[in-house]
Order: C-alpha cells, then sequence, then structure tokens
C-alpha cells in the first residue's frame, strides 16, 4: 500500500521532516508532488518514531509546509533496466532525457547494490590494450579494475579518457559484447558535450549508456548518478554478459555533494568538512567493479577527479586512492611542457598490474622492464634536483645521462600524442630503446639475460632517431 | 513485552522503554532478524548498531535480545575458511545466495555436517580445568585442533565417546561441575570477541618472529608475542608487506582480517594461499591461514567487529600452543568505523573527529598480543601486525600518532622509495624497532655472534649516507672526499643488494637468517677491504670499473637459499678485484 500525505513539517537544505507517517521503511522513495504538479523523488534517510527526514533530490525550492503531497512508494529506489538502455542518455536520476521515451522492463535493480561476496569474484587478470605507452607499459589496466585519473583543472583528463575509449580494445577479440556507461556528476556542459560528440565521432554511440548531471542540476540528485550509473553497468556486465567500461566524473564534485548533504543533516564533520563515512560511501562505488564467477562480463571503472589546488592528500583522492587498485596521475608539469598525455610515471600505479603481465599475457620482459623504467625515471627526478643547485654542468657523467635519458622519455615514451596508438610490443620495444641511452652498469633492476637480449645501444639511437624525425 | 524498532539512522537504530536488553548484547532486528548488538543503555532509549544493512528496516519492527554477549563459534573448521567480520562463511553464503550478500543471511559459522576424525584425550574420573583440552582432530595437514574447555568451566568428566568420526554438534564428553550440574561437551565453544581469553602467565619475549624480509629480520626484528605497526599512504606497499609476512613468517597459523579494503585483494589472497606452498611442510599456505574479509563496500559495523572476530580466533589457536600472527589491514578502517558509529550516536568528537576513546581501543587490541603460558600450561604467542592508512600520508594523524604508543616496532612505508621501486619501502630511518635487545641473545646464538655487530655497522653506514646525502644535495657528490664517497658507495650495495627485495623473484622473496647474515658479512668484508684502499690514496671510482659492486649486489639472485658455500667464492673475488687496482 502506498500512502499520501499532506504538507511538511520542516524544511532545511535539501532536507523535509514530516510527521505522522507510518509504516515507512528506511531508504525508502518518496514522491514528493508540488501545487504546479511537478513530481520531485526523495529518499528516506532517518526515522524516529513516526517522523521521517526525507532528502528531495531535486532541492527544495519552491516547497513550503502546505503545498505538497507526498508519497511513500515503499521500495528503495529502483532503476528499470534492459538491453535498451544502451544508446540512450538518462539524467542523474535516471530519467530518460533523450526525448525517446521511457525504458520498460521487468527488470528493475535497487541502485544501492548489494555488497558483492569476495569469494564470488574472480581476480582480475586480463590486460587492456589501451594503446597508450604509459599505461600499458608502466600502468597496466586489467579488465574488471578500477584505476581512476587524477588529475587538475586545465588537464587534459576528458582528453584522455575519450582516447582510452577510442583505442582500447576492451571486447573480446572480434569487438562486439563491449560497452560503455558513463556517469557523469556536476560537469559542465561542453564537457558532457564534449563525450557525446566524441562517442558518435568514435562511432560507439549505440554502445554508450549516459547518466549525466549537470553542474546546475540539483546537488543532491549527484548522489545517486555514480549509483545509477553502476547499477546499469552491473546489469549490462552480470546478465547480458558484457565488458563495460565505466567512467564516472568527476568525483570532486559527487563529495562535494555529500559533504553538503552530511552537513545540513547536521552531522560531525571528519576532515576539511567532509563526512567521517566518506571513505566507506566512497567504496561502495568502486568496489561495483570486478568480475563475478560464472558470468562472462566485468565491469571496469575509471573514475575521473580534479584535485583541488593539484594536492593529492586533499580528502577526495586521498581516499579514493586508498580504494581504488592504482591511479593514473596527470603531472601539471608535463602538461605545461607540451606533454600528451601527461600522466607522470612516479606517482601513478596500477596494483593488479604484477598479475596481469608477463608471459602469457604481454611479454616475459614486461615486468622487469617497466621496473627498471621507473627507477631510472626516479633518478632522472634526483639528477634534475642536483643539477638546478649546482648546474647541469656540474653533475657526473652518469647523471647527464641520465637527464638525457629523461627528456627522451618524456618526449617520446610518455608525449605519445592524442592520435598515436601503440601496440604492447611498440610500447616495450621503445622502452628498451630509450634504456639502452644509459650505461649498462646503471641498470640495477634486471638480471643479466634481460640485459643481453634486448639491450642494444647500436639499434637502440636508430629507432630513437627515427621517432625523433616523424616528430613525435 | 515486545521490543520494537523506534528510530533508525545508519546503521544505529533504537528501541523506546525497555529494560529487557544489557551491555554488548547481541541482538536480532527486524523481521530479517539483521544482527546487532546493544551499545548504549539511556534512560528511555537503547541504542543498537546493525551489523548489515538497515536499508528496508521500518519503525515498530522487533528486536529480539539473544541474552549473550557477542561471540565467535570456536571449534574445527576454522583453519582454511574465509569469514566476514562476524564470522560467518563466505563460502557458504555464495552457494546459498549467490555473488551478491543479502541482509538478514542466517548460516551456522562452521561446517555442522562435517565429521572430523577425534580423538578423545581424557576419560571417566578425570578432573578437567578450563582451558584442558579434552579430544583432537586433525583440522588441516598443519594444524591440529586441540579442543579446549570453555575457560568458565570445570568439573569431573563423567561419559566419554569413543575415538571416532563426529561432527561438531555431536556431544564427545559430560562433565559434571562442582554444583552438580552436567554439561554436555562437543567440540566447539563460544567466546565472546570484546573478551580477552585467560591465561596463566605472560612470559618475558626471547624470539624472533623470521620474516624472510631482510630490512626486517635484520633492521628491525618483530618478536614472538610482539606489536608492529605498518603505516604508509596509499600506494607504498602495505598490503604487499602484509602479504609477504603472511606468506613466508614461522608462526604457525596466519589469521588475515582485510578490513574495509578491497575485495580483489581479498580474492588474490584466497586463491594465491590455496596455490602457493610452503617450502618448511609442502603444504599449501591455505592450511594454516585463516581469513576473515569486511570488505570497504560492506556494513560499516562489521568492519568494527572484525578486527576483534580475528583476535579472538587467534587466542583460540594460541590456546592450543601455536604460535599465532595476526595481520591487521587496515586498523585505519577500523578506526574510521569507530568514528561513523561514534558520529551517529552524537558523541563528542576528540581529533579530527575520532571518538576519545579511541586510544583506549587501539591499547586494548594491542595489548592482545604476547608470549603466554596458557591455562594448559602450553606456550603459545600472538604477534599483532596492523597496517595503518594515515590521511595524505601524513603520520601526525590520531590513529598513527596512538597506535606508536602501543607498539614497539614501527615500520615506516615511504613514498618516495616506493615511488623509485625501492621494495619494500620501509625507511630505515624512521622506523624502529624496541626487540633489538631483547632479541639480540637469540640472534646471538643462534645465527652468530657478530651478528649484532654487523648490524649496529650497517645502520651507522646508512645514518651516515644520510647526512653525507644533505651534503650532497647542496653541491655534488664529485667534491667529497674519497673515504666519504665509499660510505655512499657501501650505502648503496646496502640499499640495493641487501634492503632491496624482490617479491617476485623465487629466491628473493624468502631469505633464510644464514644467508642474510652471509650478505652482511660479504658487505662487510668489501668495505673493510676498500676502506684499506682509500687510506693508501686509491680512487674509489676506480671500484665501480671492477664490476665486484654489480656482483656483490646480485648476490641476492644469484645465490640460492640453500647455497651458502658459494659465498666463499666471494671473498676471493673480492680480494681479486681490489688487487686489479692496487
Amino acid at each position: 500500500m502506498t500512502l499520501s500525505i499532506l504538507g511538511l513539517n520542516e524544511i532545511a537544505g535539501s532536507l523535509v521532516v514530516m510527521d505522522n507517517v507510518d509504516d515507512v521503511s528506511n531508504e525508502e522513495i518518496v514522491e514528493i508532488k508540488t501545487q504546479d504538479g511537478h513530481i520531485r523523488l526523495g529518499r528516506v534517510v532517518e526515522i524516529e518514531g513516526k517522523k521521517a527526514i526525507v532528502q528531495v533530490f531535486e532541492g527544495t525550492s519552491g516547497l513550503s509546509k502546505t503545498n505538497t503531497k507526498t508519497k511513500f512508494l515503499g521500495h528503495p529506489m529502483e532503476l528499470p533496466l534492459s538491453k535498451e538502455i544502451l544508446g540512450r542518455i538518462f539524467n542523474g536520476s535516471g530519467k530518460p532525457i533523450d526525448g525517446l521515451g521511457e525504458v520498460y522492463s521487468n527488470f528493475k535493480a535497487d541502485i544501492n547494490g548489494n555488497p558483492l561476496n569476495p569469494v564470488a569474484r574472480v581476480y582480475p587478470r586480463n590486460y587492456i590494450n589501451t594503446g597508450i605507452s604509459t599505461i600499458d607499459g608502466l600502468n597496466t589496466l586489467i579488465r574488471g579494475q578500477k584505476l581512476p585519473i587524477f588529475s587538475g583543472s586545465g588537464m587534459p583528463h576528458d582528453k584522455l579518457a575519450v582516447q582510452i575509449v577510442r583505442q582500447a580494445q576492451i571486447a573480446d577479440s572480434q569487438g562486439k559484447d563491449f560497452g560503455i556507461v558513463f556517469g557523469a556528476m556536476g560537469v559542465k556542459n561542453d564537457v558532457a558535450e564534449y563525450f557525446k560528440r566524441s562517442f558518435e565521432e568514435t562511432g560507439v554511440m549505440e554502445k554508450v549508456c549516459m547518466f549525466i548531471n549537470l553542474a546546475n542540476d540539483p546537488i543532491i540528485e549527484r548522489i545517486i548518478t555514480p549509483r545509477c550509473a553502476l547499477s546499469a553497468a552491473e546489469y549490462l556486465a552480470y546478465q547480458q554478459d558484457m565488458h563495460i567500461l565505466v567512467i564516472l566524473t568527476d568525483i570532486t564534485s559527487y563529495c562535494e555533494a555529500l559533504r553538503e548533504f552530511s552537513s545540513s543533516k547536521g552531522e560531525i564533520p571528519g576532515r576539511k568538512g567532509y563526512p567521517g563515512y566518506m571513505y566507506s560511501d566512497l567504496a561502495s562505488l568502486y568496489e561495483r567493479a570486478g568480475i563475478v564467477q560464472g558470468k562472462k562480463g566485468s565491469v571496469t571503472q575509471i573514475p575521473i577527479l580534479t584535485m583541488p589546488n593539484d594536492d593529492i592528500t586533499h580528502p577526495v583522492p586521498d581516499l579514493t586512492g586508498y580504494i581504488t587498485e592504482g591511479q593514473i596521475v596527470l603531472d601539471r608539469q608535463l602538461h605545461q611542457n607540451g606533454i600528451y598525455p601527461p600522466v607522470g610515471p612516479l606517482a601513478s600505479l596500477s596494483r593488479l598490474m604484477k598479475d596481469g603481465i608477463g608471459k602469457g599475457y604481454t611479454r616475459e620482459d614486461h615486468s622487469a622492464l617497466a621496473n627498471q623504467l621507473f627507477a631510472s625515471y626516479a633518478k632522472v627526478i634526483e639528477a634534475r634536483s642536483l643539477a638546478s643547485v649546482i648546474g647541469e654542468d656540474e653533475l657526473s657523467s652518469n647523471d647527464q645521462m641520465h637527464l638525457e635519458f629523461g627528456r627522451q622519455f618524456e618526449k617520446i615514451f610518455i608525449g605519445q600524442g592524442f592520435d598515436t596508438k601503440r601496440s604492447i610490443n611498440e610500447t616495450l620495444s621503445l622502452g628498451w630503446a630509450l634504456l639502452s641511452m644509459l650505461p649498462e652498469s646503471s641498470l640495477d633492476r634486471l638480471d643479466q639475460n634481460l640485459i643481453k637480449q634486448h639491450y642494444n645501444p647500436s639499434t637502440a639511437s636508430r629507432i630513437l632517431e627515427t621517432l625523433a624525425s616523424v616528430g613525435v | 513485552m515486545e521490543n520494537k524498532i523506534y528510530s533508525i539512522n545508519g546503521p544505529v537504530i533504537t528501541v523506546k522503554d525497555t529494560n529487557d536488553f544489557s551491555m554488548l548484547e547481541m541482538v536480532y532486528v527486524g523481521h530479517k532478524k539483521l544482527l546487532g548488538e546493544v551499545i548504549k543503555i539511556d534512560n528511555d532509549l537503547v541504542t543498537i548498531q546493525v551489523y548489515e544493512s538497515t536499508t528496508g528496516l521500518k519503525p515498530n519492527e522487533p528486536v529480539v535480545g539473544s541474552k549473550e554477549l557477542l561471540y565467535v563459534t570456536l571449534g574445527p573448521g576454522i583453519v582454511g575458511n574465509i569469514f566476514d567480520g562476524i564470522e560467518r562463511p563466505l563460502k557458504d553464503l555464495y552457494e546459498k545466495q549467490g555473488a551478491f550478500i543479502d541482509i538478514g543471511s542466517q548460516v551456522d559459522s562452521l561446517d555442522v555436517e562435517k565429521l572430523w576424525n577425534v580423538e578423545v584425550l581424557c576419560k571417566v574420573g578425570d578432573y578437567l580445568y578450563g582451558g584442558s583440552v579434552y579430544a583432537q582432530c586433525q583440522e588441516t595437514s598443519l594444524i591440529m585442533h586441540r579442543c579446549l574447555l570453555s575457560p568458565s568451566l570445570s568439573g569431573q568428566v563423567i561419559e566419554v565417546v569413543e575415538n571416532g568420526a563426529y561432527n561438531i554438534k555431536q556431544t564427545i564428553v559430560k562433565i559434571k561441575d562442582d554444583y552438580g550440574l552436567i554439561h554436555n561437551i562437543d567440540l566447539t565453544s563460544k567466546w565472546p570477541i570484546r573478551n580477552p581469553r585467560p591465561i596463566r602467565k605472560r612470559l618475558g619475549i626471547h624470539r624472533p618472529l623470521i620474516t624472510g624480509q631482510r630490512v626486517i629480520d635484520t633492521l628491525f626484528p618483530i618478536a614472538k608475542g610482539g606489536a608492529a605497526s605498518v603505516p604508509g599512504g596509499f600506494g607504498s606497499g602495505k598490503t604487499m608487506t602484509q602479504h609477504q609476512i603472511a606468506k613466508w613468517c614461522d608462526a604457525d597459523l596466519i589469521v588475515y582480517v582485510g578490513c574495509g579494503e578491497r575485495g580483489n585483494e581479498m580474492t588474490q589472497v584466497l586463491q594465491e594461499f590455496s596455490e602457493l606452498i610452503d617450502p618448511k611442510s609442502n603444504q599449501p599456505l591455505l592450511a594454516r591461514t585463516v581469513l576473515i574479509a569486511n570488505t570497504s563496500n560492506m556494513p560499516v559495523a562489521a568492519r568494527e567487529a572484525s578486527i576483534y572476530t580475528g583476535i579472538t580466533l587467534a587466542e583460540y589457536y594460541r590456546d592450543m600452543g601455536y604460535h599465532v600472527a595476526i595481520m591487521a589491514d587496515s586498523t585505519s578502517r577500523w578506526a574510521e568505523a569507530l568514528r561513523e558509529i561514534s558520529g551517529r550516536l552524537e558523541e563528542m568528537p576528540a581529533e579530527e573527529g575520532f571518538p576519545a576513546y579511541l586510544p583506549s581501543r587501539i591499547a586494548q587490541f594491542y595489548e592482545r598480543a604476547g608470549l603466554v603460558k596458557t591455562l594448559n600450561q602450553q606456550e603459545g604467542s600472538i604477534t599483532i601486525i596492523g597496517a595503518v592508512s594515515p590521511q595524505g600520508a601524513d603520520f601526525s594523524e590520531p590513529v598513527t600518532q596512538n597506535t606508536k604508543r602501543f607498539v614497539r616496532c614501527f615500520w615506516a612505508l615511504d613514498k618516495s622509495l616506493a615511488y623509485a621501486r625501492h621494495y619494500p619501502a620501509i625507511n630505515w630511518n624512521t622506523s624502529y624497532s624496541e626487540y633489538i635487545d631483547d632479541l639480540s641473545k637469540y640472534y646471538s646464538e643462534q645465527v652468530a655472534r657478530d651478528f649484532s655487530s654487523l648490524r649496529k655497522e650497517m645502520i651507522m653506514l646508512l645514518a651516515e649516507e644520510n647526512k653525507l646525502n644533505e651534503i650532497v644535495k647542496l653541491i655534488g657528490a664529485d667534491v667529497l672526499p674519497d673515504d666519504q664517497k665509499l660510505i655512499l658507495l657501501v650505502a648503496k650495495i646496502i640499499r640495493v643488494g641487501f634492503l632491496q627485495q624482490n617479491a617476485y623473484h623465487q629466491e628473493d622473496t624468502y631469505v633464510p637468517l644464514a644467508k642474510q647474515y652471509q650478505m652482511l658479512k660479504v658487505i662487510h668484508y668489501f668495505y673493510q677491504e676498500a676502506k684499506k684502499l682509500v687510506t693508501r690514496k686509491i680512487p674509489v671510482s676506480l671500484l665501480n670499473k671492477t664490476g665486484i659492486i654489480d656482483k656483490i649486489i646480485k648476490i641476492k639472485y644469484d645465490v640460492r637459499n640453500d647455497d651458502l658455500m658459494a659465498f666463499d667464492n666471494y671473498y676471493v673475488e673480492i680480494d681479486q678485484a681490489l688487487k686489479s687496482i692496487d
């Protein structure tokens, strides 16, 4: 049975309080009908006796104590799902906004989802070839992984996400059965438009399902946007056997919405005013990536977040880093030097990489090579900081060689450009060619066999020259 | 009178006007019987934290007390299993309800059907005290399960069964206690998770927990019965360090608590540990491992309980006379669960929103470590290794600081080392171990007499390097005098050749103490001999050309763990190399 209640008792921020309600359940969805006939959705967040506190997704502006009619729907927030959602565009709370009508389906998913039993998970091992050297070679993306992009305002994170979508061979060899779920939280209209246009240009639009909450859309709706997106992704992955790549942008806006909601409820804040449960809340999103035993599909997540003031210790990137399986960090220095994609090699990390590369996956020498590249690049940074004090000329010859290696590494290996797609073999050979610029004795992460096999200064310089002449 | 839900706020519910509940009592909430625990009793309200998601719960649903404290069931079937934070077996949940964990699932903690080959160890007329062993059965190939009489019971045996196959619910012995009451004892017992199990007495710490990780065993050893903390920002290798210790340390049993961490990580542990073979026993590692997985998206109250569930299971096996190591990854998530619940109770927050009782809770947990004599006169120990995930890798935050007060071993993980892929990224300047003095006797007797002095020399060289690096940063390495250049060179050998350890390399992933000692000795010998050259004004740069340095650095890969004779060659080679430039 559904109940209708006239009027409200209190309105504070996005919350309304109703008295004398019976039989209401926690997290239940309510419909609030205003005088002009509009319906707003809300969710029960707290119950005390006969009093219920409801969070209104579309905001409370225009509501008064007397002009509403509220209906309790008796179930938590649900999203009707079918394969028809591909190619469609929805708003932040899952309503179609592309004018193509409602989605009808017998299957409705609770958008909160239940936690996945760790025993039911399959440990992800298949790598996704993104064609981007810094990702494939150094921070390999694995199917079923959650690998966020940590960016800052003004950096090309959207471009990188689009490049990944365009180049990634996520699908099983034939290229079918893959899909993209795109969740936008508080992004600007242009950004949403850019993604839409890029999907169209790439020709994947009929494989994309978009949930869009724009920067001027109600803030509270933002809290359910990623949940709608992930429910759609789980449905496509586990019931329709598709490999789904979920792009969520911008997590920082999401967290700000969470903070606003928390403070309107009068909760005790944690760091920087964000609620104490933000870790659990973010985990309930990110942990919905993975592969489930006995199912053919997978959910891979690439959340994008902008670090306020490029500060990686800010609560949003910090808590994200503790949950996700690594991170791709964009580096402003590289960006300013005109290098695209400006993926900072040292701060980036893929935790699942170790088990998804090497023999049988990419190439046997991959792991050792990646390690050496990291270690050598770390030395470049050391040498640079020394050079800034005593001048480059005063450096030892070893340090100077590292500086040169660093320049080439950034220019050629990292800065591959938006239109270049490299195979894993190309990426790895390029890595070896760059390492061959360094004296053999400084390669302390490689064993003798590998050095014998791949270390070759003479061919290396040829490869680098050709690449440089092409203007990469 | 039936008790009903009055209010619901996240995982916290209240019941009005009742005197039926006692503090920390376990209760069943709602029609679906969600598990909960009483955490506060006011004049008119009883507050309960619920261990499952409260979505869909309604006011006026019933709340039923169990008259018991939140307990775990102890008995054969624990080892090799994976549980959630309140000891529900995840494999059974998966079989029963599929991939996603639904609320209100009632399953037995332990397999009640499985028959164990029980050997009864008492006879009619024996008098059993709490903690006595009355029967045993082979739980896994590595663990003999000794069934312990509950510490609160004692009495005379009046009936026993024959040796044979029994399930955990069948009565094995009957005892009559001092008041004439008869108790039927099966293979299981219960214990409330928040109370430490009693022991006879604590023993002085004297033996290391050997982990096979050089930087730990040699520089910052942990004792059996000790407590260590591994703090580090994300990506610095906390989980990796915990995994390495869980795989290779010489404890009899590992309890691995994944508290608010990633689901894939627990899957990895589960898969990897069932495939990996323990080199000492040739059995799969899972045969000595208990996993507790309360991943970050599972209910927050159960996350708070998971740490206690883990330590209670560890204590149970300690009481059987085993050396148990418990890994808690990560205690920060547990502290955050405390904070979240405290916030819902509207308690006055202390630092960064954490409740004021955070330090005492941390202390209570770490104090459950120790080397003890059990009620049954056995020696057993619990070693706690707790990971801490400080926000923004800032070690001054409350969880790290309070943990530091109650552990004596601190392995600080360093982001800049991790960036340079120096693993394990344990920073040798900020880490410490207070167990060194307690363990020095063991090292000098069991490893070598000069172990401590070699260790000291190594620490001194690393500290010296740290100082010199300050100068190098300002003026470059070239202007240093040769004796200081040599220190930098040897420190580099120590860092790269000794402290860095490759977890994925077959030989290097675990290194026995004997080899660690030999490696130290070779480095020491090289340093002493090279020093002689330097005093004779032979430039250090020549040393680089001999190739001997690379050789020493690669000892870790080149010398097999069981082939320590190979070290003799290195002395010869060092002599030759130095002679060639003399």
